[in-house]
């Protein structure tokens, strides 16, 4: 679960600028396969900009993408999803008002074309959701219910779901517990290890020790938008690791 | 993992449970799909029941889509636009200018197959016009572009036609508005014919529903409307559909125009005045959530039926106008806090 894993995913010199704010600054990141990287920082140190670059939300001002070993410049976050890289938002990024399934598949629903008319598949797209939902052991009522009728911890298990729909070879995600009942946090801490048991490099960013001691293999810090530090976790502690998010050596 | 399924089965069964069995949790969502349709029924009842001789008759029934069959075209398409938590002011605007120029090619001596077809492009390249400024100028609110095109769109159409009507069209270029289709085969008497605008009603809004409920397209539309950043999230072009919908809305603000000018015979520079108004209040009193992501095609056309309904109804009875338009206000009112009741007993909190 190291280093001599496949290398998937790696960031090289990454900055980004808003206006005349820079927000990351040469930043380095690599994931392999089967291995959970931790990002950890305080709130402004760049990680979500970090992971919007990554996912293709956001264009970086300077730095490289290489997904498997190959040169990529995301346009959009269609651009990452072709490539196996899913995001999993901290706002859960699902629309209320759409049933389960339809927030699975939403931007990759399939169809039915009659000519250049695409109709939904709705057949298809229920199917689909149940053999997924099965797949990840997620329990609800049906696929047709609408997710703003969701509890917090079952929307949450319907994001990830979402993220690794199609095949995801490295899944991003934002403060996956944040917004979790205590008890329900276990329970996506255990669907991290089992993506990771199947191969899929997992990016968990967080606040949580907790979490971060749980999943992660190897954990890094950025602060006021640069890499700060970094280490296979065996060799950190929290005590450590706090200290780096509060530019502590 | 297991007591991770257990986990949610016990909420499904504390939240759940109890509610299942009562029939009036079952009946919510008919009621929730269904319930305007309900009121326009007991609107209907209730005029019949008032003007017995009158109201139900041919001649009314006709009349009266006759009245909404413009309307109708123009609330749809701030429908759409509602969907997509924005709004368009400028529909009546782009529905009188479309009609001015398709009164001046017209009179110009163009074909009828042009002048038919030019008030469907200029009401598409007006909405168009709408949907790049939302989009590449970055107006903070759909409100403000649309509310300059307001006053844009009917200068430009005082401008072109000098302010003063122009009258007189062929039989051809009234057809959609003004055509009738013959039903004494059926064994009816002459004057019970059919409005060609009463198809093109059916016809439009049937078009519309398959599209929005079943289209990919359509369903990104409602996917906006619910939540933006999730449809950009999931790499949709969600500028793209933002174009897409209000240059559908001036299409539609341009079939308004073609009808009108069938019904009227001619391009009036007070054409659609504050009718984006009346547009906006069939939506919401149709069920629309200005809020986006919410409302039906179905309800839609209820809630354009019910204004056009009580308009009728009390010109019929003699009510004065200023009366209806204190009723009108109080429907919208009403209508939305019924929803706002509904939606409290509906959802989980």
């Amino acid at each position: 679960m190291t280093s001599t894993n496949k290398l998937l995913l790696e960031a090289k010199g990454i900055t980004k600028y808003f206006g005349t704010i820079t927000a990351l600054e040469n930043v380095n990141l690599k994931v392999h396969e089967g291995e959970c990287l931790g990002v950890v920082g305080d709130n402004g140190a760049g990680k979500s900009t970090l992971m919007k670059v990554l996912s293709g939300l956001y264009k970086p001002s300077a730095g490289a993408l290489f997904f498997e070993g190959k040169e990529h410049v995301l346009d959009s976050p269609k651009d990452s999803q072709n490539l196996g890289l899913e995001m999993v938002y901290q706002d859960l990024a699902l629309a209320g008002n759409l049933p389960i399934g339809e927030n699975i598949f939403l931007g990759r629903e399939p169809t039915k074309n009659i000519g250049f008319l695409k109709f939904l598949d709705f057949k298809k797209i229920q199917e689909m959701t149940s053999a997924h939902l099965e797949k990840l052991k997620i329990n609800v009522k049906s696929a047709d219910q609408k997710v703003e009728e969701l509890s917090g911890g079952q929307r949450q298990a319907v994001a990830i779901a979402r993220s690794t729909a199609f095949n995801a070879k490295v899944v991003i995600m934002d403060e996956p517990t944040a917004a979790l009942a205590i008890k329900e946090v276990g329970k996506v801490l255990d669907l991290i290890n089992k993506l990771k048991s199947t191969g899929v490099g997992v990016i968990v960013i967080s606040h949580r020790m907790d979490d971060i001691f749980t999943v992660c293999d190897r954990v890094m810090a950025l602060f006021q938008g640069t890499n700060f530090a970094e280490s296979q976790l065996d060799k950190t502690s929290r005590d450590e690791v706090i200290g780096w998010i509060m530019g502590k050596k | 993992m297991k007591s991770l399924v257990g986990l949610w089965e016990k909420n499904k069964m504390d939240d759940r449970g109890k509610k299942q069995d009562t029939l009036y949790v079952k009946l919510i969502p008919y009621f929730e799909k269904y319930g305007i349709l309900l009121l326009l029924v007991i609107m209907i009842l209730v005029m019949h029941i008032l003007q017995p001789d009158v109201f139900l008759s041919w001649r009314n029934v006709t009349n009266v889509f006759k009245q909404i069959s413009w309307q109708s075209m123009l609330a749809l398409g701030v429908f759409m636009v509602i969907v997509t938590a924005g709004i368009d002011l400028s529909v009546g605007s782009i529905m009188m200018l479309s009609l001015m120029i398709l009164a001046i090619v017209a009179k110009a001596g163009a074909p009828w197959f042009i002048v038919v077809l030019v008030p469907l492009f200029a009401g598409f390249l007006c909405g168009l016009i709408n949907g790049l400024g939302i989009t590449f100028l970055r107006m903070p609110h759909p409100f403000i572009m649309t509310l300059g095109t307001l006053y844009i769109f009917r200068g430009t159409g005082n401008l072109i036609s000098g302010g003063t009507p122009i009258s007189g069209f062929t039989d051809e270029v009234r057809y959609l508005g003004h055509g009738r289709i013959d039903l004494t085969w059926l064994g009816l008497e002459k004057s019970q014919y059919l409005p060609v605008s009463l198809v093109l009603i059916a016809v439009v809004y049937f078009v519309f529903w398959v599209f929005l409920n079943h289209s990919r397209t359509g369903k990104w539309i409602y996917a906006i409307g619910g939540n933006p950043s999730a449809a950009r999230a999931s790499g949709i072009n969600v500028n793209k559909i933002l174009i897409i919908v209000y240059s559908l809305c001036g299409f539609l603000s341009g079939i308004g125009a073609l009808i009108l000018a069938g019904r009227t015979d001619s391009g009036y520079p007070n054409a659609g005045l504050q009718s984006e108004l009346d547009a906006i209040a069939a939506c919401i009193i149709g069920g629309a959530s200005f809020f986006g992501g919410r409302g039906t095609v179905l309800g839609v056309f209820a809630g354009v039926m019910i204004m056009g309904i009580l308009r009728n109804g009390l010109n019929l009875m003699d009510v004065s106008s200023f009366w209806q338009q204190v009723l009108i206000g109080s429907i919208i009112v009403l209508a939305v806090y019924v929803d706002v009741l509904r939606r409290d007993f509906g959802t989980r909190k």
